[in-house]
């Protein structure tokens, strides 16, 4: 209860240097995200409850994150920068950084501390923080399957979405190399650990594309998010690969008849950046005090399945807010779902994901 | 129909075939967009039709995608987009193409050929490159994201088709018409609201038309030179379409068959009266 | 603004004549100038006319693509990061790895680019820049040049410490090769090649080549679709080019429908029919055609895209088929006939060479169009259905290898105009018609 209390006492503060340095002027800011139930877990969880403390902000939805970087280094170029906030992902944000295109963040005096005083740089996962990148949430990419498909034993693992034998049927995975090449690997016997310094020699890209050839005839590529659970609600794929966030959205809200496999769930963070020279700097910065607290990084996990990037927000994890089920053993980072992950290499994507994409690219198109 | 009496009935067969052949084509050109206006009233979300729909049981069919799509202020704000930049467009391709080609079809006009081949080329330049050198150059220029961003770009779409009817009508144009008024005393500006304007109005207005269409169905630059808040119909249907398809997209795209056949119907009467006008009766 | 040619006509009258036997206009200047000076002046009118639009047009549209055209060969990134390493490298035999010298100078650019306010810095560009052409070098530039001015002579030992790639030939190859400001490695890339250590240009390894095969693809798709709608368009163009006008203009709406349907209208049409839970497939199943775990797979593939295409592009084929046909009078092919030539003869023979312009109109028409296709592939080509203006997309956003979509662009951009060219041979353009 003092616990809540004092969280009040905090954010209400923070509105109150809001409305002082604001001076109500009406600002509108621009946020960049992924869209569909990310966006709207977003707009509940933050937005929302930042209007209504501050209603001289309006906060405009883009659903540009899958092509922000091009969006950014546009922008930068030409000099005219009309995003306020994006939403994107580290490997994204580092490579941003390196170009000035962002802004750096200094974590402890632009983030509030945790609601015991432990500053933000202490108080967000280890490794999460980036120079110019603010986490948000752990999410995974996760396979789910459609039980209808098969008859007795279901899939469990990352093996079996490469054994036709046993499980036949249309898979959809997403249609860049991140990810895939990774299963493969593992699939194929390869430890999580070792994935990526297999994945750094000739010889492990040819594994990986070779075990990708097996199951090549019967794969349908995604792009957007939201394509994945569309094409399993559509009973077009047996097999469906996804956030993690976007499947729970789809069986627990939606209905959908699926099963998650955590075997080998692919972990990332997900988070913040602001660009370079935008329009309302100080604004967003206030913004984002507010939206990466410990209350609200929890609050978000209540409409959508993703791990708060907080460890004080973990505690605060309850319920969802249309369902009222437990989200805590729906999170990837759960202890019983935490058993094999991969976790994602942003350094490995930085430095060979531009010879990988063309290989895969001219792998799809054979 | 009666055949004539010499035909075989080889010819005979061959006759009916052809024309069950034909009606098959035309059946495949209407039937896709026809199937949708049914299953727009879809009471399941499904893009198929229902046991209860084929029965003609009333359950099968309902509303809810139309309130859905009334209900949402992203399609509704789309409307007012599309509406906005679509009319903005024709209204500066229109000016600028019906100018331009009055001035082509002089008989004085220097370099014809290539000034044409430049004004047509944004018809025929694929609309992948126009829309990257437009996301480029409007990214310098601050009109990126900007409605004058989308409007400019689609006028320069759009004037093509401007140039081509407008300059189609004037190949009837009776130049003695002109001078004579002049002869008479009118002002050039008299001459063109009174002579000139009357007689390619029909031009103008399906080159309007033209234009319209081309920025209210235009996708590709929207994509990369539109923000957020310049999203139209287009551009909210390709999400529709990639991220989750509901029967809304129906309901929508029943919506703009209507309007279709609403501006097809317009083009067709004045395609009609502007032959009547200069005198040539359809063959 | 309006025609006014009379106004600017001058008035010769009668038969005055000046000294030299000229001809004089009535206020007494020859005729024969104040005839140039009308000519003149009508002509600056027309040009007046018709300049607002064509400046519109090349601001708007022509230099904007020739804007975007120019990144497919410009090369910045080298030169302004490193303009101390290049000088040095000119000394370099290019075999073994460089010198003491060199690994100082690009110690020294490091150093200068980090006293640069962040926006000016060039290391990241560069990093983005060269990891196009070697893995890793995107680590290398960066991971170095954050920890540069923690450096100690001798350069070169610190150096190979910092990175493995700096202890490759290599690397320095690359940076020697992309060094001027005007680059080819684009338009090598968008052919499937590559430089080998030599810096020769030799076929990329096959597993790296994408674009050559997918520009056939685009080719062979577009003619596919050419004959398609030439296959279909043949027939109703005819049946329509013999009703009586009443008649065809009312079968003629069944083509206007689609024309002036939304594009994006039409390809969820298709989507609704031809998916695995769609009409289509629901009614086979139903008749017992095939049975419900066999559902045929006809969209997000090439037949997908070819169908939808197809029915898209169908009414630019009917069109200009129709304009030609309704000119070509019956009764050649009935004095064929009653000469003796058989129906299938007449029509070959005498009815089907009249109508080859139109023909050519469409089939020029559809084909341009097909070839620089976006949205249709993108929405329900899935894999194999794409075509190399998804290609170019992907590259703009999120590849972001700028450069590659330029020459990719560049090269599609010359085949149309190519093409258009041959069009404007063959028929003209006054055969455009719309409506």
């Amino acid at each position: 209860m003092t616990k809540k209390l004092k969280l009040i006492a905090l954010s209400s503060a923070a509105s109150m240097i809001a409305l002082s340095a604001a001076a109500q002027d009406p600002v509108s800011l621009t946020v960049v995200s992924w869209g569909g139930a990310y966006t709207e877990s977003q707009q509940r969880a933050y937005h929302e409850p930042y209007m209504a403390a501050n209603p001289h902000v309006t906060i405009i939805n883009d659903d540009g994150s899958a092509n922000a970087l091009a969006g950014l280094r546009a922008q930068s170029q030409a000099g005219n920068v009309t995003w306020d906030l994006v939403d994107m992902l580290p490997s994204d944000a580092q490579l941003a950084c390196d170009e000035g295109i962002i802004l750096e963040i200094d974590h402890d005096a632009m983030l509030a501390p945790a609601p015991d005083g432990t500053p933000a740089s202490e108080d967000f996962l280890p490794g999460s923080l980036g120079d110019c990148f603010i986490p948000q949430i752990v999410y995974s990419t996760i396979l789910a399957v459609r039980p209808g498909a098969f008859e007795g034993e279901q899939p469990d693992s990352i093996a079996d979405l490469f054994d036709l034998e046993n499980f036949p049927g249309k898979r959809a995975l997403q249609d860049r190399p991140g990810t895939n090449l990774e299963w493969a690997l593992y699939a194929d016997g390869v430890a999580p650990e070792d994935i990526y310094d297999v994945l750094a020699t000739p010889e492990g890209v040819d594994r990986a594309f070779a075990k990708l050839d097996t199951i090549k005839d019967e794969i349908i590529f995604w792009t957007e998010g939201a394509q994945a659970p569309q094409l399993l609600a559509d009973g077009e794929v047996a097999f469906a690969t996804g956030y993690n966030g976007r499947m729970f959205n789809a069986i627990e809200v939606e209905g959908m008849d699926a099963a998650i496999v955590w075997d080998g769930q692919i972990v990332e963070w997900d988070g913040w950046v602001v660009p370079a020279g935008g329009p309302n700097v100080d604004a967003v910065m206030d913004y984002l005090r507010f939206a990466t607290d410990t209350q609200r990084l929890a609050d978000q996990a209540k409409f959508i399945s993703y791990g708060p990037a907080r460890a004080s927000s973990a505690a605060l994890v309850g319920q969802h807010a249309d369902l009222g089920i437990d989200m805590a053993p729906h999170m990837p980072t759960a202890p019983a779902n935490y058993y094999s992950p991969i976790v994602l290499d942003n350094d490995f994507w930085a430095d060979y994901g531009d010879e990988l994409r063309e290989r895969f690219a001219n792998w799809m198109l054979q | 129909m009666s055949l004539p009496a010499y035909y075989t009935t080889k010819d005979k067969v061959w006759h009916y075939a052809f024309r069950v052949i034909c009606f098959a084509i035309f059946f495949f050109l209407l039937a896709p967009i026809l199937i949708m206006i049914p299953l727009s009233f879809n009471a399941q979300p499904y893009f198929t039709f229902t046991r209860e729909m084929l029965t003609l049981n009333p359950e099968g069919y309902s509303l809810r995608w139309y309130q859905d799509f009334l209900g949402d202020d992203g399609w509704m704000r789309s409307i007012r987009n599309s509406f906005l930049i679509g009319i903005a467009a024709t209204i500066l391709s229109t000016t600028l193409g019906t100018l331009a080609a009055l001035g082509l079809s002089r008989a004085e006009m220097p370099a014809k050929g290539l000034i044409m081949g430049i004004l047509i080329s944004p018809m025929i330049v694929p609309l992948i490159i126009s829309a990257a050198g437009m996301f480029f150059f409007f990214s310098q220029i601050n009109i990126a994201q900007t409605f004058l961003g989308v409007v400019i770009a689609h006028a320069a779409l759009g004037t093509p088709f401007v140039v081509i009817t407008v300059t189609a009508t004037l190949v009837g144009f009776d130049q003695s018409l002109t001078r004579a008024a002049a002869n008479l005393g009118a002002s050039p500006t008299t001459n063109f609201f009174k002579i000139t304007m009357p007689l390619i109005l029909p031009g103008v207005i399906s080159g309007a038309l033209f234009a319209f269409i081309t920025s209210f169905d235009e996708i590709v630059v929207v994509l990369f030179v539109a923000g957020v808040e310049q999203r139209t119909i287009p551009r909210e249907m390709w999400s529709g379409i990639r991220e989750d398809i509901s029967p809304t997209i129906l309901a929508v795209a029943t919506i703009l068959v209507l309007i279709s056949i609403a501006l097809l119907t317009v083009v067709e009467l004045l395609r009609r009266r502007g032959e009547r006008l200069r005198g040539l009766s359809p063959q | 603004m309006a025609p006014s040619d009379a106004s600017d006509t001058p008035t010769a009258i009668g038969n005055e004549t000046d000294s030299k036997g000229r001809l004089l206009t009535s206020d007494g200047r020859p005729l024969r100038a104040a005839l140039q000076r009308a000519n003149r002046r009508r002509k600056l009118t027309a040009l007046g006319l018709v300049a607002p639009l064509l400046a519109f047009i090349l601001i708007f549209f022509a230099y904007p693509i020739v804007q975007m055209m120019w990144r497919s060969v410009d090369n910045p990134a080298v030169v302004e990061a490193l303009p101390r390493t290049l000088a040095a490298l000119e000394e370099w035999d290019g075999n073994d790895l460089p010198g003491e010298e060199v690994y100082r100078a690009l110690y020294e650019d490091m150093l200068a680019d980090e006293e640069l306010p962040r926006a000016e810095q060039k290391m990241g560009p560069l990093a983005v820049r060269l990891n196009y052409e070697i893995s890793a070098a995107r680590s290398a530039i960066v991971r170095t040049a954050r920890n540069v001015d923690e450096m100690e002579a001798p350069y070169k030992e610190a150096f190979l410490d910092a990175h493995r790639l700096w202890n490759d030939p290599t690397i320095w190859r690359i940076i020697e090769r992309e060094g001027r400001p005007l680059t080819a490695s684009y338009y090598v890339a968008a052919v499937d090649r590559e430089y080998n250590a030599e810096g020769e240009i030799v076929q990329a390894p096959e597993n790296r080549q994408i674009y050559v095969a997918l520009f056939g693809r685009t080719f062979m798709m577009s003619v596919v679709i050419t004959f398609m709608t030439f296959a279909l368009g043949f027939p109703i163009a005819y049946y329509l080019s013999t009703l009586p006008m009443s008649k065809a203009n009312l079968l003629m709406i069944a083509v206007l429908l689609p024309f002036w349907t939304s594009l994006l209208v039409r390809t969820s049409a298709w989507i609704v029919l031809l998916q695995g839970q769609g009409v289509i497939n629901d009614m086979l199943v139903a008749l017992g055609v095939i049975d419900d775990e066999n559902r045929l797979t006809m969209i997000y593939n090439q037949t997908g895209t070819i169908i939808a295409m197809t029915h898209i592009l169908l009414p630019f084929m009917v069109l200009p088929l129709y304009s030609v046909m309704k000119t070509i009078p019956p009764s050649y092919t009935r004095a064929a006939k009653s000469l003796g030539a058989t129906p299938w003869t007449a029509f070959r023979r005498v009815y089907f060479p009249q109508t080859l312009p139109g023909i050519a109109a469409g089939g020029v028409l559809v084909f341009i169009i097909s070839i620089g296709y976006y949205i249709t592939p993108a929405l329900v080509g899935g894999q194999d259905g794409r075509m190399i203006s998804n290609e170019i997309a992907r590259h703009i956003q999120s590849s972001l290898n700028w450069g590659l979509a330029a020459a990719l662009g560049t090269m599609l951009l010359v085949s149309v105009l190519i093409l258009y060219w041959l069009f404007n041979k063959l028929v003209g353009t006054d055969s455009l018609k719309f409506g």
